[in-house]
């Protein structure tokens, strides 16, 4: 080949491809990028290991070895009584399971709820799980046919022999999940209606959208909860009470709608002008526009942000417990508060197993949200 | 193709003589008069070529044709609908007049199939069968069938205004408005996109094309139209219009880009 020194060069052959050099790949590479890259990242790396080291062989013999299974009262859990070291007292999650789960939800007719979460699980599973089709039906199936017949399930209806079970029997992590999901299948349209609202051309649509928001957002969601709870009674006419658990469901609905809102406008704001002119100049209407265009790619940009707002949603759920509701939290605490279950250790128990439920909630939303993102990212770069 | 013999392919004809009128015509953005007193008649079948300096109002006047601009004052009538805020009448007009953007303004969600079908499913109502081969028909004559599957962010920039021109056919428009079809591409894929124009015009298709390739002009257009500061300073059949422009501010841009 000609040095490139000389001025004149005419390549007589284009060179091939030809494949990268062989990386060093291997634990042991891994462990030298990653942990002992620098003399700082060694010590940090040993500092960290020698502090695990201290930590997990205690925390293996708290939760599992020394811990006790199986209880009926605080006394099999007592160290002084059983004259040995005692670690977690699982017995007390375990002699309490169905209470956690159902709240006063009469026994005999629990197979109702669990109908319900199956149903829930079917539901979500077939909207969330790429692989299974028909996406438009799973999508009636969650938002239109699910509620109604979750609602007859857990309520009852004496024309089909399903006994009335009151709200104030509900409890639970049941409560939880149904202020839960009406939280979320409430907010996501709401929202998504407040956003196009907030951004319309019509005077009356923007402005009432922003007076909703900008409300809604002002207030805390306790207050939100005790207006539903305390106020809304005094402004209907006597003998119409509203449910106590629908008048927080309304609340906790409208409260989310609000934030819901925020988030997807910001996923609106992110279109370019030309998305909105290249719909309008084919000649598709408003919502034909919106609908197949624009907020198929700005909910895209925000699932982060609807997905952070679920979490939200979920954990601000343990809010209602004052306003006398027996979520999941509560009935934890109510057992707690059980003479025959005092101890001073047994709260451990009790909130390290509401921790590991609401962590796997949370966390397993936030791992299907990245997987939706690289899915989407695949699927159409820019 | 036999498949091909079945479709309604047959471009949508103008009911009036005049596809395009516009009298007295005038807009402002906020405080700034950007097009002053436009008067302009574009015959049916006709094809005009507007250029100008950048800020001279040409993509705004093109932009009014199809309401995605709205003017304050004067007149347009399209194919004889006068154009108001009535939005029956503006989705009728725009269903008829196609546009291609400087940035293709493709759906990036959409595959390139789904581009071209949503149109004509959505608007026109046609079965998504007849769509997806009126869709295959115009992709093979902008010469990129072999696409339709893949998302426009895989393609080039010549291949995404191809696919852009082909999305208005879809719509089988009475009138084409151009807006720089060629300004984002880089040089290699200009031409592949002028040929598709050239060939839409053989056709007989009414156009307008706001652009600044001066052989494709002389090549295909009836007229050309000069603009600046908003208003239509000269017009003349292209080779006039080069060899001999009238007005010193068309003698000065011609001057500018023709080297």
């Amino acid at each position: 080949m000609s040095g490139s020194t000389e001025l004149k060069f005419v390549r007589s052959q284009f060179s091939d491809a030809l494949p990268p050099p062989m990386r060093i790949s291997g634990i042991l590479h891994w462990a030298r990028e990653n942990l002992f890259s620098s003399v700082f990242n060694t010590i940090l790396t040993l500092l960290i290991l020698y502090g695990l080291f201290q930590i997990i062989p205690g925390m293996i013999d708290r939760l599992i070895i020394d811990a006790v299974w199986t209880a009926n009262s605080s006394k099999d859990c007592n160290p002084e009584v059983l004259g040995k070291t005692v670690g977690v007292c699982w017995g007390f999650v375990n002699a309490h399971w169905g209470y956690f789960i159902f709240g006063q939800y009469p026994q005999p007719l629990r197979w109702r709820p669990e109908l319900f979460f199956a149903l829930e699980a079917v539901g979500l599973v077939w909207l969330l799980a790429p692989s299974i089709p028909r996406k438009d039906w799973a999508m009636i199936y969650f938002f239109i046919i699910f509620p109604v017949v979750g609602f007859i399930l857990l309520h009852g209806s004496p024309a089909l022999g399903l006994p009335i079970v009151q709200t104030h029997f509900w409890g639970g992590f049941l409560v939880s999940i149904v202020i839960g999901t009406v939280g979320i299948v409430i907010s996501v349209p709401v929202g998504i209606l407040l956003a196009l609202g907030r951004r319309s051309r019509m005077p009356v649509a923007r402005t009432a959208s922003v007076v909703i928001i900008e409300f809604i957002r002002g207030v805390p969601l306790i207050t939100v909860l005790f207006m539903a709870n305390v106020m809304f009674p005094l402004f209907v006419p006597e003998g119409w009470r509203p449910d106590p658990l629908l008048r927080v469901l309304v609340g906790v609905a409208l409260f989310f709608s609000a934030y819901m809102a925020e988030t997807v406008r910001g996923g609106l704001q992110a279109i370019p002008r030309g998305q909105y002119e290249a719909a309008q100049a084919l000649g598709l209407s408003y919502w034909q526009m919106m609908v197949k265009i624009i907020l198929p790619q700005a909910l895209k940009i925000v699932i982060p942000g609807i997905v952070n707002n679920f979490i939200g949603l979920l954990k601000d759920t343990t809010l209602v417990a004052i306003v006398n509701i027996f979520d999941f939290l509560k009935v934890i605490e109510a057992a707690l508060n059980n003479p025959v279950w005092r101890l001073s250790q047994m709260p451990f128990a009790g909130y390290l197993f509401a921790a590991i439920v609401y962590f796997i909630l949370c966390y397993g939303m936030a791992r299907y949200s990245m997987s939706v993102e690289k899915r989407l990212a695949i699927d159409h770069r820019h | 193709m036999a498949a091909e013999a079945s479709l309604n392919l047959k471009p949508a004809k103008l009911t009036h003589e005049n596809a395009i009128e516009i009298k007295g015509m005038n807009k402002w953005f906020g405080a700034f008069h950007v097009l002053r007193d436009i008067d302009l008649t574009i015959k049916r079948g006709e094809r005009v070529v507007v250029c100008g300096p950048s800020g001279s109002g040409k993509s705004t006047l093109i932009r009014c044709i199809n309401r995605l601009e709205e003017h304050q004052k004067g007149s347009i009538i399209v194919d004889g609908t006068e154009l108001t805020a009535d939005v029956k009448k503006i989705d009728e007009i725009r269903r008829d007049v196609g546009m291609v953007f400087q940035h293709f303004n493709l759906f990036p969600h959409l595959t390139i199939l789904e581009n071209l079908t949503l149109a004509p499913i959505w608007v026109k109502k046609l079965p998504k069968k007849e769509a997806e081969d009126i869709a295959m028909h115009y992709l093979r004559r902008v010469k990129i069938p072999e696409q339709a599957q893949k998302f426009p962010g895989q393609l080039s920039g010549g291949q995404q205004q191809r696919v852009a021109i082909a999305r208005s056919l879809c719509m089988s428009p009475k009138i084409m408005l151009f807006d720089e079809p060629t300004s984002a591409l880089d040089p290699e894929m200009v031409k592949e996109v002028l040929d598709t124009m050239v060939s839409l015009a053989e056709d007989g298709m009414t156009m307008i094309c706001v652009t600044h390739e001066m052989g494709f002009a002389r090549q295909v257009a009836n007229r050309v139209i000069f603009m600046d500061l908003g208003q239509i300073v000269e017009a003349n059949v292209p080779d006039e219009f080069f060899k001999n422009p009238q007005h010193e501010r068309t003698k000065l841009f011609l001057s500018q880009i023709l080297h």
